[in-house]
């Protein structure tokens, strides 16, 4: 089981969530290259350690917020960080 | 942008030349690994003798001709086919941990072919050919057992999808065909098909040549196979990184480079090819080279049951409950289900599993309900981005690719040794693989095989 840390909910099953995967910085539609586009499809980092990733709670405040997890111990560090679904540091 | 993030682009300007790799070396190329016999058994229990070693153990070379990474059913099927039809012996399959000690021996060891793309469809079936021939191939009894593969359809549009699939497996000669509800409760009796159910069984795609093996002597098999005709294998030894010249990278790695050995915990091994077989450690080991792969890293929960007299003649899928059920030969039901929502490297299973896995069985076979679990487990799958797998050369010279696996890596493994075994020896991308290359993400040449490769997505 694991326990998500909503910065407004705080720690709920992780079965209340829907999964946004690795944060990223969406590129901007008007300049970026094919290239970027595609690197930001499908090119992931998939750190076998700490990543910053995004959550949806969705049976709680349905808010979009950003965390940090180890993907190796499954531990949460540093506060969750309320943003959009993309990536974007609000 | 760092050098992960530029290798899409340069995919494709490295191909591999063909280089002389030296050939017929095995000490016994061409005959099979000797048979295990009930006289073997009858004269060693009588005499007390020990059973020799399956593998030798011998100490690391300092330069191999291949050098593969990941000692689990792909890795020692290229490693034996190597060996087998292209007579390159002077190859070693390196582990970290023990052979078939990752998704080999931790998947629910289904085989079938009734897959939805017709490049999916052709490369399974040949898989299926393989592993209906292996037991006498390899000498060692496999436990293959052609059971026939129902897949179930809740919905309209789930039974839509069967047909779809049905139709682009006849095309290719596959037996595979939608049959209705009444022919599934002939086939499963203890289906629940009642139109009272909570998600009514409409009908399922049914596919007799699918079937269960014993996954454990498919890697021993291997194993053995391969080490009769020379391969060394070595367990225990963790790539450390992979050594490169010449690319665009740091340390002479990425595009443009060629890989020139690996470091390993037990030293530092030179070999003009190095082919990536790992399954849930596969970008870490990309990574390694320089090559940045379309993969992220979930993991896939199982579960097995106490064993009970053999009552289910079929393997029996539902993707809209996300589960599956197979029963052993033991009488224990095999579960498995969908990967868990989100990227992992831990194989720790969880209650939220094998609560709902529970709830779901039961809504198809409510005749379970006393029945216990006797343990859970979880495997890592490679997920690529259209569910198939990546095959081949990489834009780094003499590193290839046989990864992304996602969950269907194990019915995959014969037909996987045996076309990278070709790419290897030949240097050119064989016809069967030709889909999977890394090249198609850069392309846009997806092979969307979600609709039939694994359930609940």
């Amino acid at each position: 089981m694991l326990l998500v840390p909503c910065p407004n909910c705080g720690p709920r099953n992780s079965t209340d969530f829907g999964y946004g995967g690795e944060s990223r910085k969406r590129p901007d539609p008007n300049e970026a290259s094919k290239e970027e586009w595609r690197t930001y499809l499908y090119l992931e980092d998939n750190p076998a350690d700490w990543m910053v990733e995004t959550w949806y709670c969705r049976s709680g405040c349905r808010k979009f917020f950003k965390t940090e997890r180890h993907t190796g111990t499954n531990e949460f560090r540093n506060p969750a960080i309320p943003g959009n679904k993309v990536g974007g540091t609000s | 942008m760092d050098i992960k993030r530029t290798v899409m682009s340069a995919v494709g300007s490295a191909t591999g030349s063909a280089r002389g790799l030296t050939t017929g070396k095995g000490s016994a190329a061409g005959s099979k690994p000797p048979r295990y016999s009930a006289a073997g058994l009858i004269a060693k229990g009588a005499t007390g003798q020990s059973w020799p070693r399956v593998w030798r153990e011998v100490p690391l070379k300092k330069s191999y001709d291949v050098i593969i990474i990941g000692g689990g059913v792909h890795g020692l099927a290229t490693a034996y086919y190597l060996a087998t039809n292209h007579g390159i012996t002077n190859v070693a399959v390196l582990d970290k941990a023990y052979l078939g000690s990752g998704g080999s021996g931790r998947n629910t060891a289904i085989v079938r072919s009734n897959y939805l793309t017709p490049e999916g469809v052709a490369f399974y079936d040949r898989s299926l050919t393989l592993y209906n021939t292996m037991a006498a191939d390899l000498n060692i009894n496999v436990m293959f057992s052609e059971r026939g593969h129902l897949t179930l359809a809740h919905s309209d549009s789930a039974l839509r999808t069967m047909h779809w699939r049905a139709e682009v497996n006849k095309l290719q000669n596959i037996d595979s065909r939608v049959i209705d509800a009444a022919e599934v409760k002939k086939l499963v009796p203890s289906l629940n098909t009642s139109p009272d159910a909570h998600h009514p069984i409409e009908g399922a795609l049914y596919h007799p040549p699918g079937g269960i093996i014993r996954h454990d002597a498919v890697v021993w098999g291997y194993a053995r196979g391969a080490d009769h005709r020379g391969v060394e294998m070595h367990q225990k030894t963790e790539v450390l990184d992979i050594l490169c010249e010449g690319g665009t990278g740091p340390e002479g790695k990425g595009p443009g480079g060629k890989v020139t050995g690996v470091r390993t915990n037990k030293g530092d091994i030179s070999a003009p090819i190095v082919v990536n077989c790992t399954a849930g450690w596969a970008s870490l080991i990309s990574d390694m080279a320089g090559i940045k792969l379309p993969i992220h890293t979930r993991n896939l929960q199982a579960a097995v049951t106490e064993p009970v007299k053999v009552f289910l003649p079929a393997v029996v899928v539902s993707g809209s409950l996300h589960c599956y059920v197979s029963q052993t030969d033991r009488g224990e039901l095999v579960f498995g289900a969908a990967v868990d929502p989100y990227n992992n490297y831990n194989v720790r299973g969880s209650l939220e599993f094998t609560e709902g896995l529970a709830g779901h069985i039961l809504e198809l076979m409510p005749g379970l309900s006393k029945m216990r679990l006797l343990r859970q487990w979880a495997g890592l799958c490679d997920m690529t981005p259209d569910y198939s797998p990546i095959m081949g050369f990489t834009p780094v010279e003499g590193f290839l690719c046989d990864v992304g696996w996602g969950t269907y890596g194990f019915k995959a493994g014969p037909v996987s040794g045996e076309q990278m075994a070709e790419c290897i020896a030949t240097q050119q991308t064989p016809k069967l693989i030709e889909a999977f290359k890394l090249e198609r993400f850069v392309h846009d040449n997806l092979v969307g095989e979600k609709g039939a490769a694994a359930v609940g997505h």
